[in-house]
């Protein structure tokens, strides 16, 4: 194969003591994106190992978030088309919503793993694929008019802060794509909520007084998210029916408002076994819960299930609680860590009328407990041996 | 008659190159050799030089710490080599067969009137004792322990692992004997596994003297080390005892006819195995002799199954403990875009990350490419799914990893060896090397114990 020989005529290039040994991890990476690598098992293991690597995993992981993003580059330009009343075509719009998306993976991308490789050349180590998919969630969980210089600022924090000082992919505590989110949210919350960050362009137009075509007629409201009108309406009184929330034709982050596409997802996710199904269930168990406790309570009038449908709670379900470095470890832990991931999501929902999207923050908080729920259940494995030995 | 235990978690490896139910040889070899990296933490001290002759267990060498222990010749001759390594660790004490098949005598009495003291002594003088494994760490057993049991594994689930039903159909009565042999060594009781629904049918059915339980479920079922986590597992400070089941049966043979007799049938078997079969061979038997089924190419030959063997080579010696040799191709080869490829119809998946899982019938032509480079670990709960025991793999391995004694304990470092979490190495997608961590945690805990 040509390309096989054009690798190794340069190969020896990148090899320790080679001009540009130096770069030898980066070579690596992109050797084996190219090439499954040669390399046979080692003395003292199994002799035949799995078809699987991470990277079969994560692109797994990458593929089952396509039908969002691409429902989502349809959306920018429906939303867009709608507020400033362009009335476009199908095609128009996903050439908006293109745009607008493109440089925000570019950032993304070239930021993150721009990190990740330098820091895998100061180890020496190989290049992990794990920032392939908090890369693509970035994206996705952002206000589509984010300045640029501000998410590469995130996304560094994320992946240095949250990921390299704790030893890189696999040691991490917080999900990196919810941490760059994280920074945004409490860095330059102006950017962040209200509103109009969630049309593509239009708090430009807000803050630039520019006419809009139609302007009187398609008032800011437009531009809310139903979730926010819903915490303190009710939800039809957002205008949207459950339909919407349902499809997704309504404003919000590109990834997240589609329900149909998310699910579309966890299908691909649960099928191959990549995602944990118990982290799902449980979180939309949790969920139902706590609604169901707040329409008892009458601290809301809207049904449970209809939370399901809201904001990021469908996203953060399936793509990012069920991150397996920051999850909960064990089997039993999972349910309990999805669970009241879904029950704080509501809880937060429900009481916090200020900032009515509690998803990003429960999912941190369990994060953060992740490790602890998995240090009593492992405790109870430990007490089951130590209780063994003393009936015997 | 006996209770059933049924295990979910595992994998049935689906790899080609079964060995067929047939004797396609029966070697009587020019050279073995007895290797003391057979046997875990034995540090030998040599009995013999080169050019002395031996016969059929004659002790080749002995245990520094126990010099009644000995490692006997599984054939006359002449020591012909004693091969040394790095700081002149002995590796190997090769022997030439004379091919006239003398043999050390020993007149072996009764044995139900032995006491445990009496057999012991017997056997460790014959060069059997090593036959019998310690459990936890699967050391050769301490003669001065007090076993909790003594377990043998009648089924065998390993991949292209030799069938016990076959192998040893015609050895049923030197089984006997060898359990009776190992009855006088525990109050305990000799346990004793077959697979469940075809126990009836098994040869071994009416063996006596022992406790039978019944296993069903996929490799790792099979191991003893899963056997005993669910019969009746290890607590700290407790022992038990493993013997294979064809080391039984050469034990049985002892007693009853009095000569140090290995020969046992192998199963010689992989997907670039020719003609895969079964062959009679003795304890150490050199390749050479097995040449014909290796073929040509660049192949790895394994002494023992394809998960916890060791490679020795088209010229090395068959491992003690072992009745199968596994024959793969070496896996020296780029594959463009494997990872990405949708079907990959050539490679086996346990996940279901390629559709491998949907065609249950199929075997496949497995080679030693590793699939993938070494990272972290990430998917946490692959290990679990392979591994039928009541342990937290991941939390385990990282125990060993960080050499922490007191949580390797916790977490039951006691009752696993290498090959019973050989399944997690296979379907770990971070290419983590389990067995040595896991191995390397053992040898912390028999240094600082």
């Amino acid at each position: 194969m040509a390309l096989r020989n054009t690798v190794d005529k340069i190969k020896p290039t990148f090899d320790e003591g080679g001009k540009l040994g130096w770069l030898h991890s980066t070579f690596d990476a992109f050797e084996t994106f190219l090439f499954v690598p040669d390399r046979v098992t080692r003395k003292g293991g199994t002799h035949v190992k799995d078809a699987v690597d991470l990277k079969r995993l994560l692109i797994i992981v990458v593929l089952a978030m396509v039908p969002a993003l691409l429902f989502g580059i349809w959306n920018l330009g429906y939303q867009h088309s709608v507020v400033f009343g362009l009335g476009w075509g199908f095609w128009q719009m996903v050439w908006y919503g293109f745009v607008k998306i493109i440089p925000l993976y570019l950032v993304s991308y070239i930021v993150g793993l721009g990190i990740e490789f330098a820091s895998a050349q100061m180890k020496g180590h190989e290049v992990s694929e794990g920032y392939l998919v908090s890369g693509f969630l970035i994206p996705l969980i952002v206000p589509v008019d984010v300045p640029w210089w501000m998410l590469a600022i995130a996304v560094a924090f994320a992946v240095i802060i949250g990921k390299e000082v704790f030893g890189g992919t696999g040691m991490n505590i917080w999900n990196p794509a919810l941490l760059a989110r994280a920074f945004l949210f409490f860095s330059y919350p102006s950017k962040m909520s209200g509103d109009a960050v969630w049309v593509g362009g239009l708090s430009k137009a807000l803050a630039g007084g520019t006419p809009w075509k139609g302007g009187e007629v398609v008032d800011a409201l437009s531009g809310a998210t139903p979730l926010s009108h819903a915490s303190l309406d009710g939800l039809s009184a957002a205008g949207t029916s459950v339909w919407n929330l349902f499809l997704g034709n309504i404003p919000g982050a590109v990834g997240e408002t589609s329900v149909i596409a998310i699910l579309i997802g966890a299908l691909i996710l649960v099928c191959t076994g990549v995602g944990s199904w118990k982290i799902m269930c449980s979180s939309v168990l949790g969920a139902l819960f706590v609604g169901w406790l707040g329409t008892m309570g009458g601290v809301t009038d809207i049904p449970c299930w209809e939370q399901l449908l809201m904001g990021g709670f469908a996203f953060g379900t399936v793509f990012m609680a069920t991150d397996p470095v920051t999850s909960a470890q064990t089997e039993t832990g999972k349910w309990i860590y999805g669970f009241l991931i879904g029950a704080l999501c509501i809880t937060v929902r429900l009481f916090n009328p200020g900032y009515p999207e509690g998803m990003m923050l429960a999912i941190l908080l369990m994060n953060t407990f992740a490790p602890l729920i998995d240090h009593y259940v492992v405790n109870a494995n430990i007490n089951r041996r130590l209780k063994r030995a003393k009936t015997v | 008659m006996s209770d059933q235990i049924r295990l979910k978690k595992g994998l049935d490896l689906p790899i080609a190159g079964a060995a067929l139910c047939e004797v396609t040889a029966r070697v009587t070899p020019d050279l073995v050799a007895v290797k003391p990296t057979d046997f875990r933490g034995l540090v030998p001290r040599l009995l013999v030089k080169e050019g002395d002759a031996v016969q059929a267990g004659t002790p080749l060498f002995a245990d520094k710490k126990n010099p009644a222990m000995v490692f006997c010749s599984p054939v006359s001759g002449t020591v012909d080599a004693v091969v040394r390594g790095d700081k002149r660790k002995l590796l190997e004490v090769r022997v030439k067969a004379d091919g006239k098949g003398a043999a050390v005598k020993t007149d072996v009495p009764d044995v139900s009137s032995l006491d445990k003291k009496a057999m012991t002594d017997l056997l460790l003088q014959a060069g059997l004792w090593p036959c019998l494994k310690q459990r936890p760490f699967g050391t050769i057993a301490d003669p001065e322990a007090d076993p909790k049991a003594i377990f043998i594994s009648g089924m065998n689930t390993a991949p292209l692992g030799a069938d016990p039903e076959f192998t040893l159909k015609d050895d049923v009565a030197d089984i006997q004997a060898g359990i009776n042999a190992l009855g006088r060594l525990t109050r305990g009781g000799v346990h004793f596994s077959l697979c469940a629904g075809k126990s009836s049918k098994s040869v071994f059915h009416k063996l006596s003297g022992v406790v039978f339980h019944e296993f069903a479920g996929p490799h790792p079922a099979g191991n003893v080390g899963v056997q005993i986590n669910h019969i009746n597992p290890i607590n700290k400070g407790e022992v038990v005892w493993t013997v294979d089941l064809h080391l039984v049966a050469v034990i049985g043979r002892f007693v009853r006819k009095g000569v140090y007799d290995t020969r046992r049938l192998i199963a010689v078997a992989g997907p670039a195995a020719v003609n895969p079969s079964y062959v009679e061979v003795p304890a150490g038997v050199c390749m050479k002799e097995l040449a014909k089924y290796f073929g040509e190419g660049d192949v790895r030959v394994v002494s023992g199954d394809v998960l916890s063997g060791e490679a020795i080579g088209r010229e090395g010696f068959l491992g003690f403990y072992h009745n199968q040799v596994s024959v793969l191709k070496e896996g020296h080869y780029f594959e463009m875009f494997g990872w990405a490829n949708p079907v990959r119809s050539k490679k086996f998946s346990f996940s279901h990350a390629y559709p491998a899982f949907l065609c249950s019938k199929k075997k496949y032509e497995m080679d030693t490419n590793e699939n993938g480079g070494e990272r972290p670990f990430l998917m946490n709960d692959v290990y679990g799914k392979v591994l039928p025991m009541d342990i937290y793999p991941v939390q385990l391995f990282k125990a060993c990893l960080a050499g922490d004694l007191d949580k390797m304990e916790q977490l039951g470092i006691y009752e696993v060896i290498e090959e019973d979490v050989a399944l997690c190495e296979y379907v770990c997608p971070s290419k983590i090397e389990i067995q040595n961590i896991i191995r390397s945690g053992i040898d912390l805990m028999l240094k600082e114990m």
